[in-house]
């Protein structure tokens, strides 16, 4: 168990900058996931806390001793990797075995912790099989038995749910974070899926362009989220963005409401638009409406509203609280 | 199965005289033992040093294309180009490397000493084939992911323990690839190297099946012999093949 923090954290590749100074203190037990588009520097934040990749500057320290130039083995963590990054040529229970064959653990010890976890991710039957003869999710779990027998201070996640079907991804999302519960061991995990890092988070952080732009509760960000980029990255469907001047705000360079802010009505509000299409999903329903000048807008609906015919003009209402107003430079005002 | 006059005008059938008499004969003996020791160590030596460069060219970044380049250079020599090249180094008169050696003392002259005629024509031999070696090793290298690696780095091995337990299982299939393919090198096409370098001398020392096969039928013009040499050796390189594959892919994993 244990603190992570990063203190002011950058990485630059030659020249070019990816890790723009980060700053997070991460309490004992907490699970934080790191959010953001591809390319935005979350996996390389993670792998330098690994100790796979250099730190340029900053400091990382885990329970409060700094390990900026540790090896990996010395950082007491272990890492869940995209593509499980098994040991092909072992049985589960040597790829599982491996890291405490290593640290030179009694015969006994490694069996009983190899036993324990196996029992935990339901890996009891296949402990002799090669990792191909397993199906995906199983590989996952033996990724992650790996992780748990050594009993390290922090779980590191690369991305370990985006090589399973979609299916199976809400199944594991779920275990990952029981799992995680019970164990308590203070976790770091990366994903580009805003809905893993809603449902996982304790707290999560959005990432855009080597920023950290937002640190939070993932209730806290999505209702209050600080930049345009966050708003417009956390949520599905996304954020409608509307310049402030034709929605009547002074201040300000662009008003985000969310869809599920927006009424639809037969009678005059704020905004006319024509219906384009309608996507009804059985729960909801998806309104994409288009404004005079041809911008698309789109209205989340419960599903029991009847569904509005295409080429019908609505009008869009929305209460003032819904409206977050931007600045120029993207920072919420 | 015929056995030719001395002066090859007529020729006697002798059926499977020329094979009882090979068995029988203990030079053909010697030139097993010298056929085993020489290819075992161009196996060894090249495969050996091929490995040990690739890992190296493996984890370098920057200048890897010249570094590659110059490595892969060799294979491209003739084997008899390379093994004037390496007798001229070592030539006792006239050879840059035998001088230095001599200006340290050491009195190298591979036409009388029949260790150092055997040294010289293992490393010119492997010399052209540690190319060959490096590209299917670096190849090798390179196809194991390289977040298994990172994922035994964090498990805690170091590098030596990475390179015994990931490194080396996983490569094993390129490298029980090249252990036949070194093999059959050895036993056929070091003919160029050695011909050019000590013609199977001294003593026989360097005479290995194939080169006896030749300086027998036609140094010795005793064709009956060299053509049953020519079948034993087709048939013994069949049996190692076999007996590799059986044993040996037993313990590769692919």
């Amino acid at each position: 168990m244990a603190t992570l923090t990063l203190d002011n954290v950058r990485k630059s590749f030659g020249a070019t900058d990816v890790i723009h100074g980060v700053n997070i203190e991460v309490t004992d037990g907490e699970f934080i996931v790191i959010v953001g588009p591809s390319g935005c520097g979350k996996s390389t934040l993670l792998r330098m806390v690994a100790g796979l990749e250099g730190i340029t500057s900053g400091e990382i320290r885990i329970d409060g001793h700094r390990v900026n130039e540790a090896e990996p083995m010395e950082r007491n963590i272990a890492m869940v990797f995209q593509n499980y990054a098994l040991y092909p040529h072992m049985s589960v229970f040597d790829n599982m075995a491996y890291g405490l064959k290593i640290a030179k653990t009694p015969k006994d010890e490694i069996a009983a912790r190899v036993a324990s976890a196996a029992k935990l991710l339901q890996l009891e039957p296949y402990l002799q099989r090669k990792p191909r003869e397993l199906s995906g999710g199983q590989r996952q779990r033996v990724a992650m038995g790996r992780a748990i027998v050594r009993k390290p201070a922090v779980f590191l996640f690369d991305e370990p749910l985006s090589n399973l079907d979609a299916k199976l991804r809400v199944q594991m999302r779920l275990e990952i974070k029981q799992l995680q519960r019970e164990l308590g061991v203070t976790s770091l995990y990366v994903t580009h899926d805003q809905v893993e890092a809603m449902t996982l988070a304790d707290r999560m952080i959005v990432m855009n362009a080597g920023v950290a732009d937002q640190i939070g509760k993932p209730l806290e960000v999505y209702e209050n989220p600080q930049t345009e980029f966050v708003a417009g990255f956390i949520g599905s469907p996304a954020t409608n963005f509307m310049p402030a001047g034709s929605v009547g705000v002074s201040v300000g360079k662009t008003v985000g409401i969310r869809p599920e802010h927006i009424q639809l009505t037969d009678t005059p509000t704020r905004l006319k638009a024509r219906v384009a299409y309608c996507e009804a999903l059985g729960a909801e329903t998806l309104v994409h409406l288009r404004l005079p000048h041809g911008q698309l807008i789109t209205v989340r609906q419960g599903g029991h509203l009847p569904l509005p015919s295409e080429g019908t003009d609505l009008w869009l209402g929305w209460h003032d609280a819904a409206m977050m107003v931007f600045g120029a430079d993207g920072r919420r005002i | 199965m015929f056995v030719p006059d001395p002066f090859g005008l007529k020729t006697q059938f002798v059926g499977l005289g020329n094979f009882e008499y090979l068995l029988g004969d203990p030079y053909y003996r010697a030139s097993f033992v010298t056929t085993a020791i020489f290819s075992s160590l161009v196996t060894v030596v090249s495969m050996g040093v091929a490995l040990y460069l690739a890992i190296l060219a493996d984890r370098l970044i920057k200048g890897s294309g010249t570094y590659r380049t110059l490595l892969i250079w060799p294979y491209a020599v003739a084997p008899a180009v390379a093994g004037v090249l390496w007798m001229f180094m070592f030539n006792t008169r006239v050879g840059v490397v035998a001088w230095y050696l001599g200006l340290l003392g050491y009195d190298w002259n591979h036409v009388l000493d029949e260790a150092e005629a055997m040294g010289l024509v293992v490393v010119a031999s492997s010399w052209g084939r540690i190319s060959y070696n490096f590209l299917f090793f670096l190849a090798g290298l390179q196809a194991i992911p390289r977040s298994v690696i990172e994922a035994a780095a964090i498990d805690g091995a170091k590098f030596w323990t990475r390179f015994r337990t990931i490194v080396w299982p996983l490569l094993s299939p390129t490298t029980f690839f090249l252990l036949v393919v070194n093999v059959v090198y050895a036993f056929f096409e070091t003919f160029g190297v050695i011909h050019t370098i000590t013609a199977g001398g001294p003593q026989q020392a360097t005479t290995i099946l194939v080169y006896k096969v030749y300086s027998d039928g036609f140094v010795g013009q005793d064709l009956g012999s060299s053509a049953a040499q020519s079948v034993i050796l087709l048939v013994l390189v069949g049996i190692l093949t076999v007996i590799q594959f059986k044993f040996i892919e037993r313990r590769v994993h692919y």
